[in-house]
C-alpha cells in the first residue's frame, strides 16, 4: 500500500517538514503498520521549470529545428533549440535548464545545437516519465507538412519538389500555405492558408503548423491532411510524428517548478500491511492509525450527495442477490455522464498511489478505493440487459471478455456479476469489457459491494488476474463500507461535474451484519503483557482507534473483524503502549532440566565422528524425481518405489518423497565431480519417508557416507565405518559380500550386521549407475540405519586393566584356496587359538608366482600375551600350532 | 722427574685441547693415562725416589692425573656441544614448507548455526524436539487457528499429498507446538528445529525446502515480558553482548499479540545502509504469545496456563552470519563452500 504524505495531511496533521520521513515511518512501524521504503518523489526531477515561448524561429543552420526564447521567470529570456514542430509562440512548456535532472536520471547542461546556444531542453511526455492518462490533452496529432515530405524513391517522388500554394495533389486536396496561425483553445488554431486563388481561414486540430508552412488541404472536408489523409509512410514526412513537447494546459505561470505541476512535491510512503489488517489498505486506514501513533485528530468527512437528476434508482433497476457469497451490494446510479478526463488533483494523488489514471468516472470508482478501501465498480447501464443486476456464481460454460481484453472462461465457482442474460463482470476481480465505460457512455450504475474474500481469491488465482480490487477482497474487508464509498463516488461525480446523481440508493443485504463485542478485562491484559496498564489508559487507546466502549463492553467497530478476544484487545494495547515499553522479565515457574536425548546425542557424536576422518557435512532435499529410482537401478518391483507422491509439485524432479537416500548422495557427488573437485568425502544424516497404510509416513533417519577420489577405495570407506562403530562402542561387526544389490558393484559390496541387526550397506556404486549420472569415476557409499546403529551402540565403557606383562608376536603365513574370505579365516583363528591370543591382524594377501592357481597366501601376525606371567615360548609355539591346526582341519590351509 | 711431569702437562693439555673428535679424545687418554700411558710410565720410576721424595711425586702425580682428567672432560663437553650443533645444523628444515594435510571434515554451515542455537536454549532449560514432516493439515494450519481460506493453504503454496488436502509437507514448524502441547506434560519448554516446505521456485533467496526453528514455552504466569527477556538473550548470546532489540507488532494467527524481532543494524548502527536495506534494523524472527484458542484446542486451560512461542528461518540467519549471498549454495553442497567453514 503506497500513501502520498500530502494526501494524508487531508485526514490528519502530519506536515513534512515536522515529520521528515525517517520519524514518520519509524514511529508507524513501531505502532504495527510496518514501512518498507519512503520515496522523496521530487528528487527524481530537479530544475525543471515551466516556461512560455515568447518567440520562435527557424534555425539558422538546421531545416528541422526551431530555436525558442523562452520566459522561464526570470529576468531574462533563455534561448532553448527544439527538434519539436508542435511547440508555438506563447506555449507553455516543461523546459529542463542547465544543471537540471529528468527522471530517466538523465542530466541536462547548457550546449551548442549546430552552433546556437541553447540553455536547456524542453520536455516531452515521456522525458517527464508521464503519459497521455496524466496529461490527457496532450495528445499529439501532426499535420503532413509537404515541405518535410522526402520521396521513397527519390526517381518518383508522390509530391513534386517544386510543389507550391493551390497545386492540385489528388482530388480535391490542394496543396496551401500557412499565412498566419493563432491559438483558438487546447489543441485548436487559427489558421489562414494560401491555396493559390484565395485565401481560407478554418479552425483546425493539427499542432504542427507554423507561418510559411506548405500543407495539404482538402477543400471538400475543409480540412488540412494528416499522414493518414494522404495514405502516406512516416518515413516520407520523417518529422510530422505523434510525440513532440508537452504544451501545458494547466494554472501555471513561467518559473512554476515542474513538480508541482506533476503532482511530484509529494513523498509516498509504501508500507507492509499484514493480511489482518485489510483496513489499512487505505488512506483512511492509514490515517487512523497515523492519527492514534501521532496523537493527533482524525478528520473525517461525511459525503453528501445533492442528487439533482430527477427520478429514483428503483424505477431504472433492481438488484438480486442470488449467491452468499455475496454479502452485500450497495448500487447508485448517474445520469448524463460526461467522460472527460478528471482534475489534475485527483490525477496526481491516483498516480501517487501508484494507479494510472484513465478518465473521470474510472479515476473516481480507483480515488473511492484508495480514500475508503473499498472496490468499486462502474457499469455503463445501458449494456446491463433487462435493466437488472443479478448476483450469481457462473453458469457452466459462460464466458466473459474482461476490461483487459482477454475472453475468459468462468466455472460454476467463480461469483459474477450478471445482468438478465450474461455476465457483465467477475465479481470484485474485473468488469466485464461489455459493460464497459467509453466516450459516450450516458448512464453509469456505481456498484459497491461485499463479497465472500476466499472465493474472490480463489476466482482470481483460477483466472490468473489479482487486481487491486481482488487483493482487497481477499482479505474480508467491511460490509458496513459498502455504502459511505458509493456515497462518495456521487459526491465526487457532483464535484467533478461528471454527471447528475439520480435519487436513491439500492442497498441490499440479506443478513444481518453481526456486532463483535469483547469484555474489557483489564488485569488479563496486564497478565498477558508482564505490565501494569492502567484501565484508563487502555480505554484511551481503544476509543481512539474507533472502539466503543460500553461499561466493560467494547464494540469492536466493524473494519475490525480481526478483533474477536481479549488476547486481540491485549495486542491494540500494547501496540500503542509501545512493544517496546513492555518490561523484560525471566519466567519463572518450574524449572526444566532441558538438555539433549540419547538420540540427539548420538546424532551428534556420528557427526563428530564423521568430521575427524575428514567427511564434510551436506544438506540434500527431500524429494526426488521418480526417474532417481532408474537411475539407481532400483529393481521395478521393490517396495521402495511405492513413495509418497506430491500431488502439486514444482517440478518432476522434486515430485516424490526419497525412500532412499542413495540418489541424494549420488547427486551430490556427481555435482562435485562435475565441478572438478579432485576428491570428495560427505555425510549426510537424513530422513527417507516410507508410506504408512494411513497416508502418513514412517521417517527414519539414515546415516549416508559418501565418497570419490585418489586415497578412495572400498576399504577406505570400510575403514570409515569401521571407526564409526568403534567410536559408537558397538559389538563386533560382519561384512558379508553383498552381490544382488543392483546399485552396488556386486564384487565390491557388504551388508553390515552388528551380532543379527542388519546396520545397512556399503561399497562401490555399480558403474552402470554412475553411467546413469555420467561419471566414469568410482563412487563408494554407505546407507547405514541410524535406528540400528542406535540398538548397537555400547554402554559406557568400563575400565580393563592394562597389560602388565609384556605380549609376543609371531607371523604366520598360510596358503588356502582363493575363494574363501580373509574374513572366515581370521574369525577361525580368533576363535581357536586359545586363551593367550588377543589379536590377529592381516599384513598379505598374495596371489601369483610360487602359488598353485586358484590359491592365496595369507599372512597374519598373531599378539599374544597373558595377564598372570610373562609368556613364554612354548606358550607362544602352542598358540601358533592351535591356530594352524584349526586353518587346516576347516580350510585345508597350509604354513607356506 | 718433576720436569718430565711439567712437560707431560704441557703436552698434554695442548694435545686435548687440539683434539677435534670423542675418538681423538679416547686415544689421548690411553696414550696418557693408560696403564702403559706416559703418566703410569713417569710413576714407575717412582720406586728410584727416596722415601722423602716419593710421597711429594706422588701426591704431584695425581694432581697432574687429575688436571688431565679434567681436561679431557671439559674438552668432551665442549666437543659434544660443538657436534649437536652441528648435528642440528644438517637437520634444519625449511619451515615455510607447508605442513602434511590432516583430513578434517566440516559441519554445514547452516548446522554450525543451528548448534549454536540449540546449545543456547539447552543451557536455558529447553528440550529439543523432533517432528514428522509429511504432516496433517490439521496441525499444519487448523490446530494453529489458520481458517479453512487462508491463502497459505493453497495448492499453490503448500505441496499436498492427498487430493483432500489432508495430508502435506509442512510449511513451518509451528505444528510442533500443537505436537508439544498434546503429548508433553506442562510446563513446556522446548524448541524444534526441522525441514519445512514451500512452493517457491529455486532463486538466490527461495528454496522449495528450507529450515525453520520454533520455539515455545508454556507455563502458568507466562508474559510477553518473559518472551522480550529470553529473546533478547537468545540474540545477545548469537550477536554479542549489547546487541540493541526491538519488537514491534505482526501477524501470525495462532499468537497474539504477535510481534517480529528485528536487531540494530550491527554494520552501520542503525543509521542504515545496504546491508539492513537503509532501515538500520534487521529482522531475526517472528514471535508472540500462544493464542488462547490454540492452547484450548490443545487442551490446556487458557486461563491458567499461557505462554509465548517464536519461529525463525535457520537459512536467513545462516546467510547473515557467513555473509553468504545466494541460498543455493546452501544445497548445492560444493565441497570448495562446505569447507570454508
Amino acid at each position: 500500500m503506497k500513501l502520498s504524505r500530502k494526501w494524508l495531511n487531508e485526514f490528519v496533521d502530519l506536515p513534512l517538514d515536522q515529520y521528515d520521513d525517517r520519524t514518520f515511518a519509524e514511529a508507524m512501524t513501531i505502532s504495527g503498520s510496518k514501512v518498507e521504503v519512503t520515496e522523496d518523489l521530487s528528487a527524481s526531477i530537479k530544475n525543471v521549470k515551466v516556461g512560455k515561448i515568447l518567440k520562435l524561429e527557424k534555425h539558422p543552420n538546421s531545416d528541422h529545428m526551431l530555436v525558442a526564447q523562452i520566459d522561464v521567470g526570470l529576468d531574462e529570456p533563455v534561448q532553448i533549440c527544439t527538434g519539436a514542430w508542435n511547440v508555438h509562440e506563447g506555449d507553455l512548456v516543461p523546459a529542463a535548464l542547465h544543471n537540471s535532472l529528468l527522471p530517466s536520471g538523465v542530466k541536462i547542461t547548457r550546449g551548442k545545437l549546430r552552433g546556437v546556444p541553447s540553455e536547456g531542453m524542453l520536455c516531452s511526455l515521456k522525458e517527464l516519465n508521464v503519459t497521455t492518462h496524466d496529461f490527457p490533452y496532450a495528445v499529439i496529432k501532426p499535420a503532413a507538412l509537404l515541405n518535410d515530405y522526402h520521396a521513397i524513391d527519390p526517381a518518383k517522388p508522390s509530391v513534386s519538389a517544386d510543389i507550391k500554394a493551390g497545386d492540385k495533389i489528388f482530388g480535391k486536396v490542394v496543396a496551401a500555405r500557412i499565412k498566419a496561425v493563432a491559438n483558438a483553445g487546447v489543441n485548436l488554431w487559427d489558421t489562414v492558408l494560401d491555396i493559390g486563388e484565395a485565401d481560407v481561414e478554418g479552425v483546425f486540430d493539427v499542432q504542427n503548423l507554423h507561418v510559411g508552412d506548405l500543407v495539404a488541404y482538402d477543400t471538400v472536408k475543409n480540412k488540412i491532411c494528416t499522414l493518414e489523409d494522404l495514405h502516406a509512410k512516416q518515413e516520407e514526412f520523417p518529422h510530422c510524428i505523434e510525440d513532440g513537447i508537452l504544451i501545458l494546459h494547466e494554472d501555471c505561470r513561467p518559473g512554476d517548478d515542474m513538480r508541482t505541476l506533476l503532482g511530484l512535491d509529494d513523498h509516498v510512503v509504501e508500507f507492509e500491511i499484514t493480511p489482518n489488517r485489510p483496513d489499512c489498505l487505505c488512506m483512511i486506514g492509514l490515517a487512523r492509525e497515523a492519527a492514534v501513533t501521532f496523537d493527533k485528530e482524525l478528520r473525517l468527512h461525511e459525503p453528501v450527495v445533492k442528487a439533482t437528476a430527477g427520478g429514483d434508482i428503483n424505477e431504472l433497476t433492481k438488484i438480486f442477490i442470488e449467491d452468499p457469497l455475496c454479502v452485500r451490494y450497495t448500487g447508485r446510479m448517474v445520469r448524463n455522464v460526461r467522460i472527460a478526463p478528471s482534475p489534475a488533483w485527483m490525477r496526481e494523488r491516483i498516480r501517487n498511489a501508484g494507479m494510472r489514471p484513465i478518465n473521470n468516472i474510472v479515476d473516481i470508482t480507483n480515488y473511492v478505493m484508495l480514500e475508503y478501501g473499498q472496490p468499486m465498480h462502474a457499469f455503463d447501464f445501458s449494456c446491463v440487459k433487462g435493466g437488472e443486476i443479478h448476483v450469481r456464481c457462473a453458469r457452466e460454460g459462460e464466458t466473459i471478455q474482461t476490461l483487459d481484453g482477454t475472453e475468459r472462461k468462468l466455472t460454476p465457482s467463480m461469483l459474477c456479476i450478471c445482468d438478465t442474460e450474461k455476465p457483465v463482470g467477475v465479481a470484485g476481480v474485473m468488469g466485464g469489457a461489455n459493460s464497459e465505460i467509453v466516450g459516450d457512455t450516458a448512464m453509469v450504475l456505481f456498484e459497491s459491494a461485499n463479497f465472500n474474500g476466499t472465493s474472490i481469491r480463489r476466482t482470481a488465482t483460477a483466472l490468473g488476474m489479482r487486481t487491486d480490487a481482488s487483493s482487497r477482497y481477499e482479505k474480508g474487508l467491511d460490509p458496513q463500507n459498502t455504502y459511505k464509498a458509493v456515497q462518495r463516488a456521487c459526491e465526487l461525480i457532483e464535484l467533478l461535474g461528471a454527471g447528475e446523481v439520480v435519487e436513491g440508493v439500492i442497498d441490499v443485504c440479506p443478513n444481518e451484519l453481526k456486532q463483535t463485542t469483547v469484555k474489557l478485562e483489564p488485569a488479563k491484559v496486564n497478565a498477558l503483557l508482564g505490565t501494569d496498564i492502567d484501565e484508563q489508559t487502555m480505554r484511551d487507546i481503544l476509543i481512539k482507534l474507533g472502539f466503543t466502549l460500553d461499561g466493560d463492553t467494547i464494540c469492536v467497530p466493524s473494519w475490525r473483524a480481526d478483533v474477536e478476544h481479549y488476547s486481540d484487545i491485549a495486542e491494540e494495547v500494547a501496540r500503542f503502549y509501545g512493544y517496546n515499553e513492555i518490561p523484560t522479565t525471566f519466567t519463572g515457574g518450574i524449572t526444566t532440566a532441558g538438555g539433549y536425548t540419547p538420540l540427539q546425542q548420538l546424532e551428534r557424536k556420528i557427526g563428530e565422528c564423521c568430521r575427524s576422518m575428514g567427511l564434510d557435512e551436506i544438506i540434500t532435499y527431500s524429494f526426488i524425481s521418480p526417474t532417481y529410482y532408474d537411475k539407481i537401478r532400483m529393481p521395478a518391483d521393490s517396495p521402495l518405489r511405492d513413495s509418497l507422491r506430491i500431488l502439486n509439485p514444482l517440478g518432476e524432479d522434486t515430485s516424490i518423497m526419497r525412500t532412499t537416500i542413495l540418489p541424494s548422495m549420488l547427486e551430490i557427488l556427481t555435482r562435485n565431480y562435475n565441478f572438478r573437485n579432485k576428491e570428495a568425502a560427505l555425510y549426510e544424516i537424513g530422513r527417507i519417508y516410507l508410506k504408512r497404510p494411513d497416508g502418513m509416513a514412517d521417517e527414519p533417519k539414515i546415516v549416508s557416507l559418501g565418497g570419490y577420489g585418489e586415497k578412495m577405495d572400498f576399504f577406505t570407506l570400510k575403514g570409515w565405518v569401521e571407526k564409526l562403530l568403534k567410536e559408537l562402542g558397538a559389538g563386533k561387526a560382519r561384512f558379508v559380500a553383498e552381490k544382488s544389490n543392483p546399485s552396488y558393484h556386486p564384487g565390491r559390496c557388504a551388508k553390515l550386521f552388528v551380532g543379527d541387526t542388519e546396520i545397512g550397506v556399503l561399497g562401490q556404486i555399480h558403474p552402470l549407475v554412475a553411467a546413469n549420472y555420467g561419471v566414469d569415476a568410482a563412487f563408494y557409499c554407505a546407507e547405514l540405519s541410524f535406528d540400528a546403529l542406535n540398538t548397537v551402540k555400547g554402554e559406557l565403557p568400563v575400565y580393563k586393566p592394562l597389560p602388565r606383562f609384556p605380549s609376543v608376536t609371531r607371523d604366520i603365513a598360510v596358503v588356502c584356496r582363493a575363494d574363501i574370505p580373509v574374513g572366515e579365516l581370521m574369525d577361525c583363528i580368533m576363535a581357536r587359538g586359545g586363551r593367550y591370543l588377543k589379536d590377529c591382524a592381516l599384513f598379505d594377501v598374495y596371489m601369483g608366482t610360487h602359488i598353485a592357481a586358484g590359491m592365496k597366501s595369507v599372512a597374519f601376525s598373531l599378539t599374544m600375551r597373558s595377564d598372570e606371567q610373562t609368556l613364554t615360548v612354548e606358550h607362544a609355539e602352542e598358540t601358533v600350532a592351535k591356530v594352524l591346526k584349526a586353518l587346516s582341519d576347516k580350510y585345508n590351509a597350509v604354513m607356506r | 722427574m718433576k720436569e718430565l711431569m711439567q712437560s707431560l702437562r704441557e703436552a698434554s693439555i695442548k694435545a686435548i685441547n687440539e683434539s677435534d673428535s670423542p675418538e681423538s679424545i679416547e686415544a689421548l687418554r690411553v696414550k696418557y693415562l693408560g696403564k702403559k700411558g706416559e703418566l703410569t710410565a713417569i710413576l714407575r720410576q717412582m720406586g728410584k725416589l727416596s722415601p722423602e721424595e716419593r710421597p711429594v711425586m706422588g701426591q704431584l702425580a695425581n694432581q697432574l692425573r687429575s688436571e688431565i682428567e679434567q681436561a679431557i672432560d671439559l674438552r668432551k663437553t665442549i666437543l659434544s656441544k660443538v657436534l649437536l650443533e652441528k648435528q642440528l645444523e644438517s637437520e634444519a628444515v625449511d619451515v615455510t614448507l607447508p605442513g602434511t594435510a590432516q583430513p578434517v571434515g566440516h559441519k554445514h554451515p547452516m548446522y554450525n548455526v543451528l548448534d549454536q542455537i540449540k546449545d543456547i536454549f539447552v543451557g536455558m532449560g529447553f528440550e529439543i524436539v523432533d517432528g514428522p514432516e509429511v504432516e496433517l493439515a490439521d496441525y499444519n494450519f487448523t490446530k494453529l487457528n489458520i481458517d479453512e481460506g487462508h491463502p497459505s493453504r493453497d495448492w499453490t503454496d503448500t505441496f499436498y499429498f492427498t487430493e483432500d488436502g489432508r495430508i502435506l509437507l509442512r510449511t513451518q514448524t509451528s505444528p510442533m507446538q500443537v505436537h508439544a502441547m498434546e503429548t508433553r506434560s506442562l510446563p513446556i519448554r522446548m524448541i524444534a528445529p526441522g525441514r519445512v516446505y514451500r512452493k517457491d521456485e529455486v532463486d538466490a533467496t527461495h528454496s522449495p525446502m528450507f529450515h525453520q526453528i520454533e520455539g515455545m514455552v508454556i507455563d502458568k504466569g507466562v508474559t510477553m515480558a518473559d518472551l522480550k527477556a529470553t529473546l533478547n538473550l537468545v540474540v545477545e548470546k548469537i550477536y554479542g553482548k549489547g546487541t540493541v532489540t526491538r519488537f514491534r507488532p505482526h501477524h501470525f494467527p495462532f499468537t497474539e499479540p504477535s510481534c517480529e524481532m528485528d536487531i540494530q543494524c550491527h554494520k552501520c548502527g542503525g543509521k542504515g545502509c545496504p546491508t539492513c536495506k537503509g532501515e538500520g534494523w534487521i529482522e531475526v524472527l517472528g514471535a508472540g504469545m500462544v493464542h488462547p484458542k490454540v492452547l484450548a484446542g490443545c487442551g490446556i486451560d487458557p486461563d491458567v496456563y499461557s505462554g509465548w512461542a517464536f519461529g525463525m528461518g535457520l537459512e536467513r540467519l545462516a546467510m547473515g552470519e557467513y555473509k553468504i549471498t545466494d541460498l543455493r549454495l546452501i544445497f548445492e553442497n560444493d565441497v570448495r563452500f562446505l569447507e570454508q567453514f
